[in-house]
C-alpha cells in the first residue's frame, strides 16, 4: 500500500505550524507531563545508558567517557569464573523450590477458602494469612533469627527439649533454602490467594446449582467447574513467574546470607552488591547484572510467546 | 458459595473436618510468630528460660521497652522512617498522579511513545551498579533524596492510576472545560476530587513501601544517624553489631532486660504501625491487587 504522498514545504510547515499548535494547546498537561518523564529519563534510561561501563574498565575518576573500552572482557572473566556456575546453580535451584513448593500454595490455599461455607470463618482466616505480605523482609528475617537461633531461641529450645540436640538452622548450607521458601511461604500465600479468589467469585453458582442436579460430586464440581475457573489465572502467573525466574528477591537473600552459609546463598544480585558495592568492582558487577536483565528479558518475551502459541492471553 | 450440603458423602464431610483444620492451623502458624514477639518483649529473664513457650508472660515487665528507648538510638530511627515515609509518600503521589493524568489524555501528542518509554522501563533495567552511579553522580550518596528520589514513580501504579482516569466521566471534564477551566484546573478541582479513595489506595501502597523499604536505605545510606528503623533493626536483631539502648543511662537498681526480650521488642516496634493501619490496608489493598489485574 504505497501511496505517494507530495509534500510540499508549504504542507510541511502546516504541518509543524499545527504540532506547535497542539502543544501550546496542550501545553498544561506537558507540565504535568515533565516532572515524570524526567524522572525516568534520569532513574530509569541514564542507569540502562551506564551499562556501557560493563565493556569497559570503569574508573569513577576518569568517567564513563574517559575509561578504557574492553570489549567483552569482563563477560568473558565472569563466564570462567567458578563464581558463575554457582551462582547459575543456586539461583536456579532456588527458583524451582519456589516453583515446585510456593507456587502452587496459594491456588490450594484459594480452593480450599473456596470450599468454605461459613462466611465468617472464611472472613476471620483470610484476615490473619493477608497480615505477613504487609510486613517487611527485615521483620521477616529478624523474627527467624530470634526463633531459631541457637542462643536461646524458641524453636530450638523446642528441637532441644525433643531430640537432646540443637540444630544450627541458622549457619547450616543444608537448612538455607529451606528457610526461604518457607519464609516466602509464610509471608505471601495467603496474599496470593487474592487473585484465585478473585476468579473463583465470578463463577456463575447456576453452574454449581445445575451440577447438583445432575449428581455431580464434590470432586467433580471441584474438577469440572472450579479448576477451569482459575485456569487462565494460573497460566498468566505462571508466565510472570517465568519471566521472573531469575529474580530471587534481594533482601531476602542478603538478610539471610552468613558466612556460614555463603556457599549456596549467593545469587546473581546479592553477588552484584557484594562484588559491586563492597568491594567496588563497578564493571566486572555491572557486567553480572547485564547478564541477568538479558536473561531476563529473553524469559520474559519467550514464555509471553509460548503462552500466545498455547492460545492464552499474553502479558506483553 | 452457599450451596445446600445435604448430598453430601461421608468422604465430603471429612474432606470438610480436614479443610476447616487445616485452614484454622494456617492462620494460627500466621498469627502465633506476632503473638509470641510481643508476649516474649514483655519476659523477664527468669519466664524465657523457664517456660519455652508462652503466649502470656507471667509477670510482664516494660524493662525491655525502657531499655530501648533509653538511647536515641531507636527512636532516631523511627524519626528518620517517618520522615522518608511521608515524604516519599507525598513525593510519589505528586509525580505519579501528574504523570497519570497527562497520559491519561488520549489526545495527547507523543503519547504512544511515552507509554512505551515507562513500559519498557518495566522489562529491562540497567541494573543495581548503574542506579547506584547515578544517584552517586547526582552528588545524593547519604542523603533522605537518594532513598526517596529513585522510586519517584512505580510504572505499574502509574498504569494503573492513567486507567482509572481515563474511564472517569468524560462529561464533567468537558462541562469544566467550557466553565473556562484550564487543563490544570480540570486535573486538580475535578479529577482529584473524584479520584480520593485510589489516591488513598496508592498513597498506602506506597507508604508501607517506604516503610519497609530495607535495600535503598542500605545502599544509599552510610551515616548510621541517617539509617531508617529496617536498617536499625537488622544491626540490632541479626547482626547483633549495635546496642539498642544505653544502660548507663538507667537508674542503678534497673535489672538489664534478657537479649532475646530486647530484640523482640525492636522487632515489635518496627511491626506496630503496619499492624495499625492493617485494617485500611485490607479494604484498599484488595482492591489494589483486582485494579492491576484488568488491563485497559
Amino acid at each position: 500500500m504505497e501511496t505517494t504522498i507530495h509534500t510540499t514545504d508549504h504542507m510541511k510547515s502546516e504541518q509543524r505550524r499545527s504540532r506547535w499548535a497542539k502543544f501550546k494547546k496542550d501545553l498544561w498537561l506537558y507540565i504535568l507531563l515533565f516532572p515524570g518523564l524526567v524522572y525516568f529519563i534520569i532513574f530509569k534510561y541514564l542507569p540502562m545508558w551506564g551499562v556501557v561501563i560493563a565493556f569497559q574498565d570503569y574508573s569513577p575518576f576518569l568517567g564513563v567517557f574517559g575509561s578504557k573500552w574492553v570489549g567483552f572482557e569482563h563477560f568473558r572473566n565472569f563466564f570462567n569464573n567458578p563464581d558463575f556456575f554457582r551462582l547459575l546453580r543456586n539461583t536456579l535451584i532456588l527458583a524451582v523450590y519456589d516453583l515446585v513448593f510456593f507456587f502452587p500454595a496459594p491456588i490450594i490455599a484459594a480452593l480450599m477458602l473456596n470450599e468454605i461455607r461459613v462466611g465468617i470463618f472464611k472472613r476471620i482466616v483470610q484476615t490473619a494469612i493477608y497480615v505477613p505480605h504487609f510486613i517487611s523482609m527485615v521483620i521477616v528475617a529478624s523474627m527467624t533469627y530470634v526463633f531459631l537461633t541457637t542462643n536461646g531461641g524458641v524453636i530450638n529450645e523446642l528441637v532441644y527439649m525433643i531430640t537432646g540436640q540443637k540444630i544450627n538452622f541458622l549457619g547450616d548450607p543444608a537448612w538455607f533454602r529451606p528457610l526461604i521458601i518457607m519464609q516466602i511461604m509464610w509471608k505471601e500465600t495467603g496474599w496470593g490467594t487474592i487473585i484465585f479468589l478473585a476468579a473463583l467469585s465470578s463463577v456463575d453458582v447456576e453452574q454449581y446449582e445445575a451440577a447438583i442436579v445432575d449428581g455431580a460430586t464434590r470432586w467433580q464440581r471441584l474438577w469440572y467447574i472450579t479448576l477451569p475457573a482459575i485456569s487462565s489465572t494460573i497460566v498468566i502467573l505462571l508466565i510472570l513467574r517465568l519471566g521472573n525466574f531469575l529474580d530471587t528477591g534481594f533482601e531476602q537473600i542478603f538478610l539471610m546470607t552468613n558466612s556460614l552459609n555463603r556457599s549456596v546463598a549467593d545469587v546473581f544480585d546479592t553477588y552484584v552488591y557484594f562484588v559491586g558495592i563492597t568491594q567496588g568492582a563497578f564493571s566486572y558487577s555491572t557486567a553480572v547484572g547485564l547478564f541477568k536483565s538479558v536473561v531476563g528479558i529473553i524469559l520474559i518475551y519467550g514464555s509471553n510467546y509460548f503462552a500466545k502459541k498455547l492460545g492464552h492471553e499474553g502479558i506483553i | 458459595m452457599n450451596i445446600s450440603s445435604k448430598y453430601d458423602s461421608f468422604g465430603e464431610r471429612v474432606f470438610d473436618v480436614f479443610n476447616y483444620l487445616f485452614l484454622t492451623l494456617f492462620a494460627l502458624i500466621t498469627v502465633m510468630p506476632f503473638v509470641y514477639i510481643i508476649a516474649g518483649s514483655f519476659a523477664t529473664e527468669v519466664e524465657l528460660i523457664e517456660r519455652k513457650f508462652f503466649l502470656f508472660p507471667r509477670d510482664p515487665s516494660f524493662n525491655a521497652y525502657k531499655y530501648i528507648f533509653s538511647s536515641d538510638t531507636i527512636f532516631r530511627s523511627i524519626l528518620n522512617s517517618v520522615y522518608i515515609t511521608v515524604v516519599g509518600t507525598m513525593t510519589n503521589l505528586a509525580f505519579t498522579l501528574t504523570m497519570a493524568y497527562s497520559l491519561s489524555r488520549k489526545d495527547l501528542m507523543g503519547r504512544n511513545f511515552f507509554m512505551n518509554l515507562i513500559i519498557f522501563s518495566m522489562l529491562f533495567s540497567g541494573g543495581m551498579i548503574p542506579g547506584y552511579l547515578v544517584v552517586k553522580g547526582l552528588g545524593l550518596l547519604n542523603s533522605y533524596a537518594a532513598v526517596i528520589l529513585p522510586g519517584a514513580i512505580s510504572a505499574f501504579n502509574l498504569i494503573i492510576i492513567k486507567n482509572f482516569f481515563q474511564n472517569l466521566p468524560a462529561g464533567l471534564e468537558e462541562a469544566a472545560r467550557i466553565d473556562g477551566c484550564s487543563d490544570f484546573g480540570v486535573f486538580w478541582r475535578i479529577v482529584l476530587p473524584l479520584s480520593k479513595p485510589i489516591i488513598a489506595t496508592f498513597g498506602l501502597f506506597y507508604a508501607v513501601g517506604h516503610w519497609n523499604n530495607f535495600f535503598s536505605a542500605l545502599l544509599y545510606l552510610n551515616d548510621n544517624k541517617k539509617w531508617p528503623l529496617q536498617v536499625m533493626l537488622r544491626e540490632i536483631v541479626i547482626l547483633s553489631q549495635f546496642a539498642a539502648g544505653d544502660m548507663s543511662a538507667m537508674d542503678p537498681e534497673f535489672v538489664e532486660p534478657p537479649d532475646q526480650a530486647v530484640k523482640m521488642a525492636v522487632i515489635v516496634v518496627g511491626t506496630v504501625p503496619i499492624l495499625c493501619v492493617y485494617p485500611f490496608l485490607q479494604k484498599h489493598f484488595a482492591k489494589g491487587v483486582l485494579l492491576g489485574s484488568i488491563k485497559g
